[in-house]
Formats: structure tokens, sequence, C-alpha cells
């Protein structure tokens, strides 16, 4: 009898529900996956070199491109790191601005993953749908900071402009519609039956395997672990803010995809909870210490002192002293870390980023074995993986 | 009960139907996509776009080659020579900006101390070749006399801004 052999087929990197520029090496037997090796590293640019090189400040904007999908939640974790190294702290107004524009864009990256995700395993209508309101969100980041995605707006120290006139009003008009929104994609997918066929029991993973994995943010919390960074480590003024952690119960693709739109609904109160207060709180969104940030534009015009401050901090930036710091936020799709070794000067020393994906995408092979080959895309997809991030 | 019910959901297709009538609903309904370039979306004051390099109303370059913005841009998309003019005065003999590098992050404009390097509201500059997004001093300052109102108009709209 001839010898069977297993058949080894390249998934990527040009593959479209490959998410990016992954690279799946699969081992089948017949239509079951064995083994499922990622290859990655094609989107590497080496930016965690590139820090080392430039100042705290020039840094900011390549936050935006790590996870290109939730530009202001990076951001997010630089601007805490830097200024827990400073020993600073963001004004209150900077802080619910802070916290209502990363909840923004927890919905924003939500949207698309929902989108992209059931595009990916055949539901093509609530792509166009999670769009409609992504370009709303969208809108208000090019309100806000004049970039429709790479919006370098958190600063440590704050943020860099405040709230144009009127953006609040239109937020506030988001959040009233978008919980019926939400409804729209439920109605379309959670009682599916072709949703349900594709999602229910694939890629589970248990309390202790999500543990054993590292796995964080929804990933850890469909297996059943009530674990968010925004309740165990309060950061920015998430201690205020009332909401709910969803868990799963199953941890497998249809328990991620209702804990995410769960959390769609919660990033959404708290949103209106920070409109609430911003609309009564003016007040300054940067500290007022200009050797860390620039002098308002007015101030700079007018005389000297601020002219040099002005120069000075563009120029050479600012020293942080002698120094290692990890500031860590609940990033839409985990936890996003930030490492920095600082030797005093006015440049890192080191940064190293902790990517959740990164954790995520080791889990593959573990989450893929025995399943079939189409349920390698929805494990893929219920990962949540953007390669900007992964490869840094 | 609970049986009858379920058969008859599993039966009936109800689900299914009521995702069809969510998407038959929405294909009556006013569309919300314009027709680009025909139709525009409104674009934000704070808009960052295409550079441009201002003059002040008598004609006179903004620009006095402080070269702030060429140490604060991260990409070092930003290349400037400069020289003393006949008057006393210092001027740039050589403003380039390389678009190709350029990731529009606006600290150019934040750093400039005269408000002479600004990002219009332009966005569609596509060419044809690569040497094409490579803007000279020339380039930048008819781009910036073609938007000069509209620079303007943002800059007032969006004082005090920080930063």
């Amino acid at each position: 009898m001839a010898e069977i052999k297993n058949y080894t087929l390249n998934f990527g990197p040009q593959h479209p529900s490959a998410h990016g520029v992954l690279r799946l090496v699969l081992e089948l037997d017949g239509e079951v996956v064995e083994r499922a090796e990622s290859h990655i590293g094609l989107l590497h640019r080496g930016t965690e070199k590139l820090f080392e090189y430039k100042t705290y400040f020039q840094n900011i904007p390549y936050f935006d491109r790590f996870d290109y999908v939730s530009m202001m939640a990076n951001e997010h974790a630089y601007a805490l790191a830097v200024e827990k190294l400073l020993g600073i702290e963001a004004p209150e107004r900077a802080q619910y601005i802070r916290v209502m524009f990363a909840e923004l864009t927890r919905i924003l990256n939500h949207c698309l993953w929902l989108g992209a995700h059931a595009l990916d395993i055949g539901a093509m209508t609530v792509f166009l749908y999670c769009f409609r309101e992504r370009e709303d969100i969208f809108d208000y980041y090019e309100a806000v900071s004049g970039a429709r995605m790479h919006a370098a707006y958190f600063r440590p120290g704050g943020v860099a402009k405040d709230l144009p006139e009127g953006l609040l009003e239109r937020i506030k008009g988001f959040t009233e519609r978008f919980p019926g929104y939400v409804d729209e994609y439920e109605t379309l997918l959670t009682e599916n039956r072709i949703w349900k066929q594709r999602t229910v029991d694939v890629g589970v993973v248990d309390k202790e395997a999500a543990l054993a994995w590292g796995f964080t943010g929804p990933m850890i919390r469909s297996s059943g672990i009530a674990w968010d960074l925004r309740k165990t480590q309060p950061y920015d003024v998430y201690d205020k803010m009332d909401f709910d952690i969803p868990v799963g119960a199953t941890g497998d693709s249809y328990d991620r995809y209702l804990v995410r739109v769960e959390e769609m609904r919660q990033s959404n109160r708290i949103i209106s909870q920070c409109i609430e207060w911003l609309e009564q709180n003016p007040g300054p969104v940067t500290i007022d210490d200009y050797k860390l940030t620039s002098p308002p534009r007015d101030a700079m015009k007018a005389d000297m002192e601020s002219l040099i401050h002005h120069f000075k901090f563009f120029a050479e930036g600012y020293p942080v002293k002698e120094g290692e710091v990890y500031a860590a936020v609940e990033h839409p799709k985990g936890e996003f870390g930030v490492y920095i070794v600082s030797d005093g000067s006015n440049k890192p020393y080191r940064m190293k980023v902790r990517a959740p994906g990164f954790a995520h995408l080791g889990a593959l092979d573990y989450m893929c074995r025995g399943h079939m080959i189409a349920d390698v895309v929805t494990i893929l997809g219920t990962q949540d993986i953007v390669f900007g991030e992964v490869d840094r | 009960m609970s049986l009858i019910k379920r058969a008859l959901k599993t039966w009936l297709l109800l689900e299914l139907l009521r995702g069809m009538a969510l998407t038959g609903k929405y294909l009556f309904k006013k569309k919300i996509t314009v027709e680009y370039p025909e139709e525009r979306t409104p674009l934000s004051p704070r808009f960052r776009g295409l550079h441009a390099l201002r003059r002040y109303e008598n004609g006179e370059e903004r620009c006095i080659a402080c070269k702030l913005c060429e140490v604060v841009c991260p990409a070092l998309a930003i290349l400037i020579e400069s020289e003393e003019r006949d008057d006393g005065t210092r001027r740039t003999t050589r403003y380039d900006i390389d678009m190709s590098k350029c990731i529009f992050c606006g600290f150019c404009q934040e750093a400039c101390p005269v408000d002479a390097i600004v990002e219009t509201q332009e966005f569609e500059y596509a060419t044809e070749t690569r040497a094409n997004l490579y803007y000279t001093k020339d380039m930048l300052l008819d781009v910036g006399k073609r938007y000069e109102s509209q620079i303007a108009a943002n800059i007032a709209v969006d004082v005090p801004r920080k930063g």
C-alpha cells in the first residue's frame, strides 16, 4: 500500500482572509488541520529601533502605526508611560478626553473586526453597516486632530488641542444612535444559523489555556476570566466610570463575538459619561510646564521666554530622568504595554512594545489543531490580528 | 412547548427572514454614500493634507529659515538650505519636502513660529511618478498661493490653538 503523506499548504501572505501579511504553513490530513505554523515578519519596520534615534515627542506619530486600526489606544499607552517616567499627570479634562477617544477607538476597532470577520466567513452585509459607523468616528478623529487615522493627538502631559466647538454634540448624537446600530448587527448575526454553524465550538480555549498562552483583552474574557486593565489597574479616569466587563462562558469563537459586541455597548456607556463631564468642565488640556509641552501659540508669539521654550521643546525635546517604566492600557485587542528604558537623555535608550496580537497569534496552532481548514479563517478572524502590531 | 417553539423557529427561518427584512429596509432608505468626486464630505479646519509655504500680504515670504520644522520632522522629509539676502535678512534658498517620506503628523506646522509651513485641506495630489512627489520651494509657495484664503480662514477658526 502506498504511504499516505500529509499535505502541506501555504496560506498567505497574499490570501484575502489572512489579515494582512500573515503566512501560514498548514499541515493537512485531508481537510483537517494537523499543524498550523505562522510565519511573521513581513511587515517588520524596525520601529522599536527607530525610537532610539528620535526624541520622546517625535515618537508619538509612530505609535499610530502599530495597530493601525486603533490608533489612539496605542498613543494612550505611550503617553501614560512617558508621564509615569516624568512623574507628571495630565489635567483632568485631558484625561476625560483621552478616555472618551480611547473608547471611541474601541468601537472603531471592534467595528472593523466585526465587519471583516463576518466578511471572512461569508456575511457580507455587516461589513457595510460597520463601515458606516467607522466613518462617523473617523470624522471625529479628523475634527479633533486633523487626520482621519494617524492622529498623533495624545501627548505626554495631555492632548494636542482642546476639542473643537460642536464636536461634543456630534459625538453625543452618535452615542444615542449607536445602540440601535449594534442591535442591527445582532439582528444579522447573533441568531443567524449560518453564523452559529461557523463559530460555535470553533477554537475553544478554556481558562487554563487562556492563561497559559498569555491571552489578554476580549480573548481571555471570552474564556470566563474577568480580566480588564480598566478595572484591575485603572489609568486616567477609568476608576470614575461606570461600566461592566462582559465575560464569556465557553471560550469559543461565538463567545468572543458576543463579548466584543457587548464591549461596544459598554464603550458607548463610557463615552456618554465622559461627554456629560466634559460639557460642564472646561479647563486646560495640557500641563503648563513649558519644559515638557510647547507653550500656547499666542504666548509664543508675544514673549521671548515662551519663544525660547518653544524652540527648545521642538528642537531637542525634554530630558527624561534615568529609569525604567512599564505602562499598559486595555487596548481593544488586549493588553498593549510600553516598556521604556531611559538613560537620562532626550531619547529613549530602549523601548519595547508589548503587542497583544503577538501573544494571540502564538496560540493559533493550539486553537487550530483538529479543526477543518475553513475554521482556520474563523479562528484567525476571531483573534483580531493586525500585523502592524504583531511585526512592529 | 419550547420544543414546538424551537421547531417552528427552525422551520420558518425566522432569524434569516429578520435579517433580510433589515437589509430590505435599507434598500428603500436614503443612501448615505456620496458620489465622489462630484460630491464631497466636509473637511475639518484642522485637516492635515498637502503642505504649503505662505507669504505675508505684502508678498514677502514668511519662512525665516529657522529650520525648526526640519529638526522636528520625525520622518526627515524636510531639507532646508539658507543664505543671507542682500537686505540682511535670512531666507531659504532651498526648501524641499519629500511627500513620499512625509507621514503627515503636522509637527512642522506646530513648530513653525511664523505660520509659514502649514498643511492645507488639499489631499488630491496623486502623481504618476515618485519624482513628482518631491516638492521644491517654488511648488510649495505655489500651493500656498492657491490656498491662501482657505488657510487663513482655517487658522482664524482654530485660534486659540495649542501647540
